[in-house]
């Protein structure tokens, strides 16, 4: 895209009102959200094309079995202030801790949004889903969360899962598991994208989301359907303290000499190894270095996975995941050194024939002494016995 | 040689008398362990492959890196070796999706040395560098006494001491349980730094009653286990699945038995120990030894014999001239 044309892009000087930022401001936001994703340095300029034309989507934002620490930590990105920025990038239809209305006000807003935008909102899940006993565990205007979720889905263009109640169950389905809790795609019967974490990296969600806007589409998913610009990868491969791991340098205890020094907390249980998250890269809360949970000397305690966050125990030990399968490692009978090479065989054959030369010649000579000696003997007497 | 049928027949009876006289050749018992040695128990199902104990044994003995690769950026020797005192290996079947699995898995070996009851390398050498502690049991090496004739390198079952060919001033190199350490109250380097107490320093009596415990273990259950010292418990344990355990204990009875032993999940055969006898070498070839030179007897012997037939064929140019005089 033109650069100059975009400077002078009408909808540019539009955006720029309506989001009270500046221009570069916004670009450096668009940029970010480009990388994050690991996208090409162009698709910075779609995204902001994208954000500053097309219509703001409309988004239905659903709330069940949750500690509402995912749009806590949604409220908290910011680069640029996010609760001005994402609210206006999209159209938020429904939020219950963020919209104004309340009661059958708000349900009615809800339906209005949905028929309006029937097939193009995104649906946004926040929280597991009470299954058990008909799903009576958890009701919101009369309706079970199970009766909502299906009827919000059915005509959403997109539906996404944040957090890791909404993406895997979360802590309600820890074991016993109560009220039978479990993921959206789960009730929904099918994978959906979910942005796992408790809570998840906000700047993993507004990628997501601005992808979709920008693209049409979600971004490329992995198996279980997150992201694989950020799950991609285990936490321990980027984190900052693996060189610790690797020269065996441990924090034995919390306070510990090894702790105050930031060595590696796998001896705590950190589950760093066995956890895929863009965390050490990312980062929390926007105040710089080590603003997450390892950076500060807890150990990770893998909330985006489902098995091991809530179930496994804090100081139970991580499964290495890097080690599958193990590379790097000799193998049990190792083969070293290489063939005699032909300078070698060369150089070894000529000192052989020199040997073999020196012995015959040598085997000659002694036959010659023998003869030598005998004619010796009455000399040798005559040195003895010089009288 | 000219020598009589009568001669050779007389020489050949009294050097046998002589031999029958020697003692009898039966082998002497393996040596017994001491009450306070010490050892490692490396468990194999426990390894996650860190490294961590190759990297801290080259730092507390001082070992310098061992490159195996072009680039020439981290330690990664192929074995152990005049530069390297432990490392770890890896067993790779098939796809090597499941750990400790014998079929499309992988499992984790520690190569150092197992610091044998009776061990060979000991008996073998010839100047007394190679000694085993009376009290703590540790094969120690000594490079001031070494003559550097490598009987060691060529009498051990596991190939563990390993000589220094690329220096002009060469030393045995092989584990000696961080014994330089003992003093400052620390114990060896790798269960120190083990995140899992895959490798557990302490007792041998103490190790080989937590072996036969793990070897016990229910597949699958979950089970404490101890890390760092097992006598001192200065590291906390942790809990985890037990493994399908071979019931078998390595180095409980290998060649008299080891101070290091081992358990696996995959069978030790495959993993790169060898399938040894329980007596150990070192008691048979001292066994032979002794009886051959019990007393110097036998050599003595030998030895009248051989001047006995030199003698008789040495000509003596001065009797012939004495004679001819």
């Amino acid at each position: 895209m033109d650069e100059n044309s975009f400077e002078n892009d009408e909808s540019m000087v539009t955006l720029e009102k309506r989001l009270g930022i500046s221009r570069r401001n916004f670009m450096q936001m668009c940029a970010a959200m480009a990388a994050t994703m690991g996208l090409p340095n162009d698709a910075a300029a779609a995204i902001a094309k994208a954000v500053a034309t097309k219509k703001r989507p409309s988004v239905i934002w659903l709330h069940f079995q949750e500690c509402t620490g995912c749009t806590e930590s949604l409220l908290r990105a910011e680069h640029p202030t996010l609760e001005k920025l994402i609210l206006d990038i999209i159209s938020l239809d429904y939020h219950e801790t963020l919209f104004a209305a309340a009661g059958h006000q708000a349900e009615a807003a809800r339906r209005a949004a949905m028929k309006a935008n029937k097939g193009k909102y995104i649906l946004v899940v926040e929280g597991a889903i009470p299954t058990k006993d008909n799903g009576i565990y958890c009701k919101i205007g009369g309706q079970t969360a199970i009766e909502m979720l299906k009827e919000c889905a059915a005509d959403a263009a997109a539906v996404v899962a944040i957090g890791s109640c909404a993406s895997w169950g979360g802590m309600p389905s820890t074991p016993p598991n109560p009220t039978g809790a479990k993921s959206a795609g789960e009730v929904l019967g099918k994978v959906i994208p979910n942005i796992p974490g408790c809570p998840p990296n906000p700047y993993n969600f507004l990628s997501t989301v601005v992808h979709f806007l920008t693209f049409g589409k979600l971004p490329d998913v992995d198996a279980i359907g997150r992201p694989k610009f950020a799950y991609s990868r285990l936490i321990h491969e980027n984190c900052e303290r693996r060189a610790h791991f690797d020269a065996g340098r441990f924090a034995l205890e919390f306070g510990d000499d090894g702790h105050k020094k930031g060595y590696c907390l796998y001896k705590l249980g950190c589950k760093g190894p066995e956890t895929y998250g863009n965390c050490p890269a990312v980062l929390f809360g926007d105040v710089g270095n080590a603003s997450w949970p390892v950076g500060t000397g807890h150990p990770c305690i893998g909330c985006t996975e489902k098995g091991i966050a809530f179930t496994k125990p804090i100081h139970a030990l991580a499964d290495l995941k890097t080690m599958r399968p193990p590379v790097s490692f000799p193998n049990i009978v190792e083969q070293q050194g290489v063939g005699a090479t032909i300078g070698a065989t060369v150089l070894a054959a000529a000192v052989a024939g020199l040997a073999a030369g020196a012995g015959a010649k040598m085997a000659k000579n002694l036959g010659k002494g023998v003869k030598l000696d005998e004619s010796e003997p009455a000399k040798k007497n005559e040195e003895r016995n010089p009288s | 040689m000219s020598i009589s049928r009568r001669d050779f027949l007389k020489g050949a009876l009294a050097g046998g008398t002589l031999l029958a006289t020697g003692a009898p050749a039966e082998a002497r018992e393996n040596k017994t362990m001491p009450d306070e040695a010490v050892g490692l128990l490396y468990d194999s199902t426990l390894c996650i492959g860190c490294k961590a104990c190759v990297s801290a044994c080259k730092e507390a003995n001082n070992m310098p890196p061992e490159f195996s690769r072009e680039d020439k950026l981290w330690d990664t020797p192929l074995d152990i070796s005049g530069k390297t005192l432990n490392v770890i290996k890896v067993y790779k079947n098939g796809t090597c999706e499941n750990k400790d699995a014998e079929k499309d898995g992988f499992a984790f070996m520690k190569v150092s040395c197992l610091h044998c009851v009776d061990p060979s390398c000991v008996s073998a050498c010839p100047v007394s560098a190679m000694t085993k502690d009376p009290v703590t049991g540790i094969v120690g090496y000594n490079k001031d006494i070494c003559i550097g004739c490598r009987y060691c390198v060529a009498a051990c079952p596991f190939g563990v001491p390993r000589f220094q060919y690329d220096t002009p001033v060469p030393q045995i190199s092989k584990c000696q349980l961080c014994r330089h350490r003992m003093g400052e109250g620390k114990y060896a380097a790798c269960a120190e730094v083990c995140p899992t107490g895959a490798t557990l320093y302490g007792k041998v009596k103490d190790l080989h009653a937590e072996a036969q415990r793990r070897v016990a273990l229910k597949p699958g259950a979950d089970a404490v286990f101890p890390r760092g010292n097992i006598n001192t418990h200065d590291q906390s344990s942790h809990t985890a699945k037990a493994a399908k355990y071979l019931p078998k204990i390595y180095g409980e009875k290998e060649i008299g038995g080891t101070q290091m032993m081992k358990l696996a999940a995959v069978p030790f055969d495959k993993l790169g120990m060898p399938t040894l006898p329980d007596q150990s070498f070192a008691s048979r070839s001292e066994t032979m030894q002794h009886t051959i030179y019990g007393g110097m007897l036998a050599p003595l012997a030998f030895l009248g014999v051989l001047t006995y037939v030199a003698k008789r064929n040495v000509k003596n140019d001065d009797d012939a001239d004495d004679e001819k005089k």
